[in-house]
């Protein structure tokens, strides 16, 4: 073959000029030193590529290493989840007394209420993201790509969903099925999803009308596939961005929830509920605000790590 | 000898990328002599707009430049930035490729050209308004008086490339950087454009450095030219000279690529493979519940005829219906009319009725970078089409057709596994190639295939077509605006204007002797003359 064949310098440049109208700085000619070996799927490329990222592998690490403790920790721990120390009220960490990281105000352990809560703050936050993600992703590809008639009801139907006062929302349920906590993944996941609808549909929008699309359709590929191959994938970015924004919002809206009596309910906790109560003894026991906030930063800057290394490992354009 | 305006010496820019340095520009070393123009001829990544932009100081901050640019013997590489926006839009001001794009959307046309007036003639209220309108009096466009209020969306692009000019010119340059003023432009306007600024050139006697990849407008319009390559200046010195006896191979290489040859004629008792009637194709402006919708008729009644074997060139500009009419013929889109696919009518039929004969109406398209979705590897994409319509085959038996597919576009079968964007334009223009052939189509339906191509690419990815369309015996719907690359492949050729035909006929008719006034006036702009090679 011709000279063609060498890859070109600067003809790729060609798809994203900067905005100044201005240079495209040429690639290297020197063809890529990691070519991807045979039979290489999106996903196993993926994972090669998010392990080459060390900020993301140490929050995947540290993020399991939180769940872990989380379900694993309050075996270990010599304390109950409403077990009072009748001698340690309200005191600092200490190794003395086995309160590693001090009691609360009516001297409960502190370490692990917050691992208790970390159960219930994370099941949260995976169940109600995950719905979310599912939910939203597919009915906002669907609704998208489908267009016309079908995409003014769907979206409308989103809209009614968001006008509806979401404490209504909550009372309602618990009226007709009382108090449980699977209520309220049910109820933050429901309302989490349309966010992520509307975004999903938006890319959609913007993707259906590029050409690799049309080509699908000449083809003959069916829809289902059109959506779950083509349309999808492409739009993973934002949507994985926007999962990662997803998790904080829910633990917090959980919080909020428990602080209005709507949530979990004593004795059980969870970080939101732990982090309000510590608010309140912020001056006299500043270790009750501290340490289920420890947990919780720690949790989200990993996700957002997390985040962006998969967003990066999944876009083949980044290397 | 007149003295030069601009002197560029020995300038080099190298960017600071994260995986080590690229070297763009490499000794480049050129000057404009007051009131000549100058275009930098290249193919894309050849550091022509990396040179015109460093001359502006507009390159981003990772960019490092070495040796001097001398305007009036200033050195415009040392001088502060407050005195280089002084200079820029005053002494030297640029046009773009993308009039679309250049525009504010949200300001009226008058405010964008006064603002330059501001800025460096201090000229406020009315006695800016009143110079706004001459300059788009000058620049030929219609009703300045109304147009001066007008937003940039209610203007064509050839409009928009006038207002750009007239924004340029608003400083009274004495250097005008035109980074491929008239790309995106359509034959008949890229023309208008062109003699506008040849007017305004003799009338402000203002230098032009003009940034093309065309030649027929270098030897139209240049004094003198200098051929790039690789962030290099292969060869320059006067545009006569230079096309005339070109000293460098590389410039004789691009001198060289032109469309040649013709296709050799199908047989005459070929049988008619896909023929339409009074195909009418119409687009929803505003739907309302109520009352009358709007429509725009892109397509208003086109019949026609392919026997197996020919290619149809359908031609036209941006906005004749061309593509429309295409995907309609191979019922990507919603028409009236009648659809017949060797004596079958298909227009009635729904999405899985045309499923099976999805494998034998294939198409290419125009963009090569849109056109590949950007997560999938090459393999999966070239077949995908095998899993639709040959669920029988096992995963290596569909590897052996990607391969051998891949090696029919003359590309290394190795790279399956690699993803789009690592492949150079043309490249990706033979991997959707490949997706189209893989299926073993009848007919294919190439819309704009080259035009997003380097000349030089262009004429491989036209004689690998014409090579595949003897092998195979396929049948070609060529859709095109480049006149020469029409003529190098089709048998017949169709002339489209405004979704109607506007003269049909052989190609030897057509390019020889042209009816239409139309025909004529697309001819002329495309300045085909002096490729007759």
């Amino acid at each position: 073959m011709t000279s063609e064949s060498k890859p070109y310098s600067g003809e790729q440049a060609h798809a994203a000029p900067l905005p100044a109208g201005g240079p495209n700085p040429p690639r290297s000619p020197e063809p890529e030193a990691g070519v991807a070996p045979v039979g290489e799927s999106l996903a196993k490329d993926a994972w090669r590529r998010l392990s080459q990222n060390r900020a993301a592998m140490v929050s995947l690490g540290l993020l399991i290493a939180i769940i872990v403790v989380c379900i694993v920790g309050p075996w270990l721990l010599p304390w109950g989840l409403a077990e009072v120390d009748w001698n340690a009220f309200g005191t600092g960490p200490t190794l003395e007394n086995a309160h590693y990281l001090g009691t609360d105000a009516n001297g409960r352990d502190l370490l692990t209420r917050t691992l208790y809560g970390g159960r219930i703050s994370l099941s949260v936050a995976l169940v109600a993201s995950f719905v979310s993600l599912v939910i939203g992703v597919l009915y906002g590809a669907i609704s998208g790509y489908l267009g016309g008639r079908v995409d003014n009801y769907m979206m409308r139907f989103v809209d009614i969903m968001y006008s509806l006062p979401f404490m209504f929302l909550v009372i309602l349920l618990m009226v007709v099925f009382g108090r449980n906590i699977f209520l309220i993944y049910a109820a933050i996941g429901a309302v989490e999803w349309l966010d992520m609808a509307r975004i999903v549909r938006g890319q959609t929008l913007a993707l259906k009308r590029r050409e690799f699309i049309e080509a699908a359709h000449a083809l003959g590929v069916r829809d289902t596939k059109i959506v779950t191959r083509h349309l999808i994938p492409n739009a993973i970015g934002p949507v994985i961005i926007y999962v990662t924004l997803t998790v904080p919002k829910v633990i917090l809206l959980e919080s909020f929830l428990s602080f209005l009596g709507l949530g979990v309910q004593e004795p059980l906790t969870s970080w939101g509920v732990l982090i309000s109560e510590g608010v309140d003894m912020m001056e006299s026991a500043p270790w009750m605000l501290l340490v289920p906030s420890i947990f919780l930063a720690i949790t989200l800057f990993c996700l957002n790590f997390l985040g962006d290394g998969l967003r990066d490992a999944l876009d083949p354009r980044t290397r | 000898m007149t003295q030069s305006l601009l002197e560029i010496d020995k300038l080099s820019v190298t960017f600071q990328l994260p995986n080590g340095p690229v070297t763009a520009v490499k000794d480049v070393s050129f000057s404009i002599i007051e009131g000549e123009t100058m275009a930098l001829v290249g193919e894309s990544g050849s550091g022509k707009s990396v040179t015109s932009t460093a001359a502006m100081r507009l390159l981003p901050e990772l960019a490092e430049t070495t040796g001097a640019i001398r305007f009036n013997g200033e050195n415009l590489l040392e001088i502060t930035p407050k005195r280089m926006r002084r200079i820029r839009g005053n002494d030297i001001s640029m046009i773009f490729q993308e009039p679309m794009t250049s525009l504010n959307p949200l300001h009226r046309i008058g405010r964008q050209i006064g603002e330059v007036l501001i800025r460096h003639k201090q000229l406020n209220g009315k006695a800016n308004r009143q110079r706004v309108l001459e300059l788009l009096n000058q620049v030929g466009i219609p009703e300045p008086e109304r147009r001066i209020d007008s937003y940039p969306y209610e203007l064509s692009g050839g409009q928009r490339q006038r207002v750009m000019i007239a924004m340029a010119l608003a400083g009274e340059p004495k250097l005008l950087i035109a980074d491929e003023p008239t790309t995106a432009l359509d034959v008949t306007v890229q023309a208008q454009i062109l003699a506008l600024l040849k007017s305004l050139q003799a009338k402000y006697g203002m230098a032009i450095l003009f940034i093309t990849h065309d030649l027929s407008i270098v030897r139209h319009f240049a004094d003198h030219v200098a051929v790039m390559r690789y962030g290099e200046v292969v060869e320059s010195g006067r545009t006569l000279e230079v096309f005339d006896a070109p000293q460098h191979d590389y410039t004789r290489m691009l001198l060289d690529a032109i469309p040649r040859g013709r296709k050799e004629p199908a047989p005459a008792d070929s049988p008619v493979l896909m023929s339409g009637r009074d195909i009418k194709v119409r687009f929803a402006l505003k739907k309302r519940l109520f009352g009358k919708s709007q429509y725009f008729e892109a397509v208003r009644g086109i019949d026609l005829s392919i026997r197996r074997g020919q290619t149809l060139g359908i031609v036209g500009e941006s906005g004749s219906g061309k593509s429309t009419l295409g995907r309609a013929l191979l019922r990507l889109l919603k028409s009236k009319g009648e659809i017949r696919f060797e004596e079958a009518d298909i227009s009635g039929l729904d999405k899985s009725g045309m499923r099976p004969l999805r494998s034998r109406l294939q198409v290419v398209f125009q963009d090569p970078f849109g056109s590949l979705s950007p997560r999938m590897t090459v393999g999966e994409i070239i077949s995908e089409g095998l899993k639709v319509h040959h669920p029988e085959l096992n995963r290596r038996q569909r590897e052996a057709e990607v391969i051998a597919a891949l090696e029919e576009v003359a590309l290394d079968p190795s790279m399956r596994n690699r993803y789009p964007h690592e492949f150079s334009g043309g490249q990706r223009q033979r991997i959707a190639i490949a997706r189209a052939l893989i299926l073993k189509p009848e007919l294919l339906l190439l819309d704009e295939p080259t035009s997003a191509l380097d000349r030089s690419v262009q004429v491989r990815v036209i004689d690998l077509l014409r090579d595949l369309q003897k092998k195979h015996g396929l049948t070609y719907l060529f859709i095109s605006h480049d006149l020469s690359v029409v003529r190098a492949l089709s048998d017949d050729v169709m002339v489209m204007k405004e979704g109607r035909v506007i003269e049909q006929g052989s190609t030897e008719m057509i390019f020889s002797q042209p009816r239409e006034a139309y025909t004529q006036a697309l001819l002329k702009a495309a300045f085909l003359d002096d490729e007759v090679a």
